[in-house]
């Protein structure tokens, strides 16, 4: 069954969990800096980057 | 020196270059070799990064910060939702759709009205988009010019940006409309926007890491010393109070990842397999922010190098390295920029064309002059001429809206115009998608409803920044109503203008289409699409929706119309491809049945779009229209099949049940019959027992007269005992009968418990003497009274008491009776002190023909239905009867009678 997909719904879960992670009022959380990097610019491409590696395991994983 | 003819030069190699990769694509594409992998699909979705991406995000970030991320945040959340995208490419396979506009007139019932209406919709809502590349790469022209002090064109002759549109245009027609092939993909242009993609992310990456560690110290020296500057410090922190824009920014741009002409071609109408998709979910995203790392350095980079010199900050990339004379890198970036603009304005065009020639220019032919049109033999050459046509038109209609409105606003915000147009087709393809009551009024009301607000809140008042038009609406509102200011409509404040857009025209568009559709009733036509809309997955194949064609036409007419529109040689491949398909080995010999006819719409919605398709299929096939509950029934008719495979799951989970039931009941009945042979064959042995010993003294009696008397006593006295036994045993054989069968006959009274006790003590008394066996007993003087059978519990009493005597050791033996009650029912106990029971033995004693002691050996000193006979009479008055005992340590039988309830 299409419908049942285990993929799409890993994905969906994780496009799920990445709306609270990326919007407002999470984002306000990171203040300060990192070695001169503002939190927030670590903030959000860390945040941005974790989900594309985890879509990429999940995407890539053989056997689905 | 970057001389103008340099540059010029260099362009042209590059368009040169792509040219060579798209002749490369197709030819490996006709040779059945296709070069769209996973990887260059994902990279195809990067036309979505443009001049806006590769200009534009810069000198967003001088103004707003980290806010210019959401435009990419989005998509990467959208991709996260793939099983939408993947719905989109099926039914779009299965529907031979070729653009959005298609999409949304297919699914409500291959409606013209509302084809036109989304193309009219995107060629508007995407102009500005279109004028956002030509002002990039113009002004991207004239930082290089500048440096080398002369101008590509005199300027009081010819525009730069002119001759940058009419550059643009037949690029896009040499490139994209070489011949019809709208049925098929354009699998070199797709090959051609991957290198593109490429191209762009390489140059912004080396003029990113350029600026970072070449002219400054690093990141984190460019971040500490921005952080330093009051000014730019607020840049580096996400400002909470535009959280509402920061979402809306999200929402519209996912929105647009799918829905932008351009991006529906690639994503849907040129997927060629939908695993592709895998790859994309993350590559597209990755490739997101690899491009995207270094916007904000580069904006804190061009805000620390250029303080107050009023460099537009949109063109930082190219000033910055120009500042240091890095020329090359200059050029590099140009070509980045020069290819995300071009990969933009190609695709765009390309899907904006058809869109324009297939649903607003065909369908006003055929109803005009049709006539006319339809004596020339091949319109396929029209039809190409349409697009070419229409290419030029849009990009001229770009140009004009730049010199309109475009120099009022950055980059950014002119395609954001652009992006909240093409979100109101969200509502119509979502809907679509997924709920089969919306209806082609309600999608057509809902998206006027919105494209009108998104044209009076945001178009219109880009031309009055400009000044254009009166700026009167803006400020003051429409006919100086307040309610009516274009950008604070009913007085909705505080937010910028795109959320102020986006919110009143969805709020607009949705509560439209839901309530109108709501109140519409569907044709034949659209609800058998909605149906294979909504239920793509399940429905699939394309030969059931052949059965939704009933009528007549002939082979010569459609094949007539495919030559016509297609020209005759993909035609006559086409009809070869599909007789090969149906198993006849001519084409002339195939049947115009329903099949073909499906065919010939499907080959011509390819070409003309489904909506066109359909009249001119109609204008030669007579159609004998099907009601809309004959389609549905069709279409359910899979429903159907699996509704009753449930059913007969169901069904077959009862049967096994009863079966289990049924196998449970058998054995059941097994154990009983079982039990009633053992108690057939106990009951024998039991009876064999007396008689042969009745018989083997008998027989001694009568074969041998010599025996003297005192044996002859004896032998008779044990011949007299054991047909007492006997007797006894058929006499409780048939009790027990009675008992179980029901049919015992009893006479109940009040009966005083205690009394019979004594009674039966005195009775039995001689028995316990000649034993030398104390019998003892506690009984009140007045004893309960119970509900029950006189005799019946004399008989219980009886058995009791000669059991215990039985076992009880003679002379030392004592058994002690005791009766008593506890309010609720009356309590008799015969306790012995003989050897007991074991634990083994304890749950055997009530069952039938079982003898205390070793049977084995001991001569049987009971029937072994005693306690049987008195359990089932004591059960009978409702009361219990057990035994407690441990071994050596005596036996205490216990029984008891409820006392009758107290009278009221």
């Amino acid at each position: 069954m299409k419908r049942l997909n285990p993929l799409r719904q890993r994905l969906a879960a994780l496009g799920l969990l990445a709306i609270p992670l990326l919007t407002f009022p999470m984002l306000g959380l990171p203040t300060g800096d990192w070695d001169g990097i503002p939190a927030s610019f670590l903030y959000l491409f860390g945040v941005w980057a974790g989900i594309i590696v985890l879509a990429a395991g999940a995407a890539e994983r053989r056997g689905d | 020196m970057l001389s103008a003819g340099l540059i010029l030069l260099l362009s042209a190699a590059y368009m040169g270059l792509l040219f060579a990769v798209a002749r490369f694509g197709d030819a490996r594409a006709d040779a059945g070799r296709s070069i769209i992998s996973a990887n260059v699909y994902a990279l195809s979705l990067a036309v979505y990064c443009t001049s806006w991406t590769f200009y534009g995000s810069v000198g967003r970030a001088t103004s707003g910060g980290l806010s210019f991320l959401t435009i990419y945040i989005g998509p990467t959340l959208m991709l996260l939702f793939g099983g939408v995208i993947v719905k989109m490419i099926r039914i779009s396979k299965t529907q031979r759709i070729t653009s959005i506009a298609d999409f949304i007139a297919s699914r409500y019932g291959k409606s013209q009205l509302l084809a036109g209406l989304v193309t009219v919709i995107a060629v508007i809502g995407v102009v500005p988009y279109i004028a956002l590349q030509l002002k990039a790469v113009a002004a991207s022209l004239d930082v290089l010019l500048q440096t080398s002090g002369r101008d590509l064109l005199p300027e009081p002759m010819l525009d730069s940006t002119l001759v940058i549109a009419a550059l643009l245009a037949l690029f896009t027609i040499l490139f994209g409309t070489r011949h019809l092939d709208a049925t098929e993909r354009h699998e070199g242009m797709v090959a051609a926007i991957a290198f593109e993609s490429v191209v762009k992310l390489v140059a912004f990456l080396a003029v990113g890491l350029f600026v970072t560690y070449g002219m400054f110290g690093g990141l984190s020296d460019l971040f500490q010393r921005a952080a330093a500057a009051p000014e730019l410090a607020r840049l580096l922190q996400l400002d909470s109070s535009r959280a509402g824009t920061w979402t809306a920014l999200i929402l519209v741009s996912a929105l647009a990842i799918v829905f932008l002409p351009r991006q529906f071609q690639i994503i849907v109408v040129e997927n060629v397999d939908e695993s592709h998709l895998r790859r994309a979910v993350w590559l597209f995203p990755l490739y997101l922010v690899l491009i995207n790392v270094f916007v904000l350095p580069l904006a804190l980079g061009g805000l620390l190098h250029f303080p107050g010199q009023g460099v537009n900050p949109d063109t930082f990339v190219l000033t910055l390295p120009l500042a240091r004379g890095a020329e090359a890198l200059a050029l590099l970036v140009f070509i980045g920029g020069l290819s995300a603009a071009t990969s933009m304005v190609i695709v765009e065009t390309i899907a904006l064309s058809t869109m324009v020639c297939n649903d607003l220019v065909m369908p006003w032919l055929l109803r005009t002059r049709w006539r006319r049109v339809s004596e020339r033999d091949d319109l396929s050459g029209i039809l190409i001429g349409i697009r070419r046509v229409a290419i030029v038109v849009i990009l001229l209609l770009g140009y004009i809206y730049f010199r309109a409105a475009g120099e009022a606003y950055a980059l950014v915000g002119i395609g954001l115009i652009s992006f909240a147009a093409v979100a109101q087709f969200a509502p119509a393809v979502f809907g679509g998608m997924y709920w089969k009551q919306g209806r082609r009024p309600g999608a057509v009301a809902g998206l006027l409803g919105g494209f009108v607000v998104w044209f009076y809140t945001l178009l219109l008042p880009s031309f009055a920044r400009s000044g254009w038009i009166d700026k009167g609406f803006v400020e003051e509102g429409l006919w100086g109503v307040e309610a009516l200011r274009a950008q604070a409509l009913f007085g909705l404040s505080g937010l910028d203008e795109i959320s102020h857009c986006l919110w009143w025209s969805l709020l607009v568009n949705i509560g439209l289409y839901v309530l109108v559709s709501l109140h519409s009733r569907p044709d034949a036509l659209e609800a058998g699409q909605a149906e294979s809309f909504v239920d793509v997955f399940r429905h699939g194949g394309r030969t059931r929706h052949a059965r939704l064609w009933r009528g007549s036409a002939s082979l010569d007419d459609l094949v007539g119309l495919l030559e016509r529109f297609l020209g005759p040689l993909r035609a006559r491949q086409r009809l070869g491809a599909f007789a090969a398909a149906q198993g006849v080995r001519e084409w002339q010999a195939l049947p115009a049945n329903a099949d073909f006819v499906r065919f010939a719409e499907a080959e011509l919605s390819g070409a003309i779009g489904s909506a066109s398709a359909r009249v001119m299929v109609a204008s030669v096939a007579r159609e004998e229209p099907l009601g809309v509950g004959e389609v549905l029934d069709i279409l359910d008719e899979a429903t159907q099949v699996r509704a009753y495979s449930r059913e007969l799951e169901r069904k077959s989970r009862e049967l096994e049940a009863a079966t289990a039931e049924l196998r449970a009941a058998n054995a059941s009945l097994r154990e009983l019959d079982r039990m009633k042979d053992d108690f057939i064959s106990t009951v024998t042995h039991e009876l064999r027992t007396p008689l042969t010993s009745i018989r083997a003294f008998s027989e001694m009696l009568h074969q041998d007269p010599e025996i003297d008397l005192a044996d002859r006593t004896r032998f008779l006295g044990i011949i007299v005992s054991e047909a007492e036994r006997l007797t006894r045993l058929i006499n409780q054989i048939l009790d027990m009968a009675k008992l179980e069968s029901g049919r015992a006959e009893w006479t109940t009274g009040c009966v005083d418990v205690g009394e019979v006790a004594r009674e039966t003590m005195e009775s039995l008394g001689q028995i316990f003497r000649d034993k030398g066996v104390r019998l003892a007993s506690e009984i009140p003087a007045r004893g309960p009274v119970v509900l029950a059978d006189r005799d019946r519990l004399t008989q219980v009493m009886i058995n009791l008491l000669s059991n215990a005597v039985k076992f009880v050791p003679g002379e030392t033996g004592r058994v002690m009776v005791r009766a008593g009650d506890d309010g609720r029912e009356a309590r008799v106990e015969v306790e012995d002190n003989g050897p007991g029971l074991t634990a083994e033995e304890l749950p055997f004693v009530f069952e039938k023909f079982r003898q205390g002691g070793n049977t084995m050996t001991d001569k049987p000193q009971g029937t072994g239905l005693g306690l049987p006979i008195s359990r089932q009479i004591i059960e009978y008055f409702g009361g219990n009867l057990w035994v407690e005992s441990q071994p050596g340590a005596g036996a205490k039988f216990i029984f008891t009678v409820p006392l009758p309830a107290p009278q009221q």
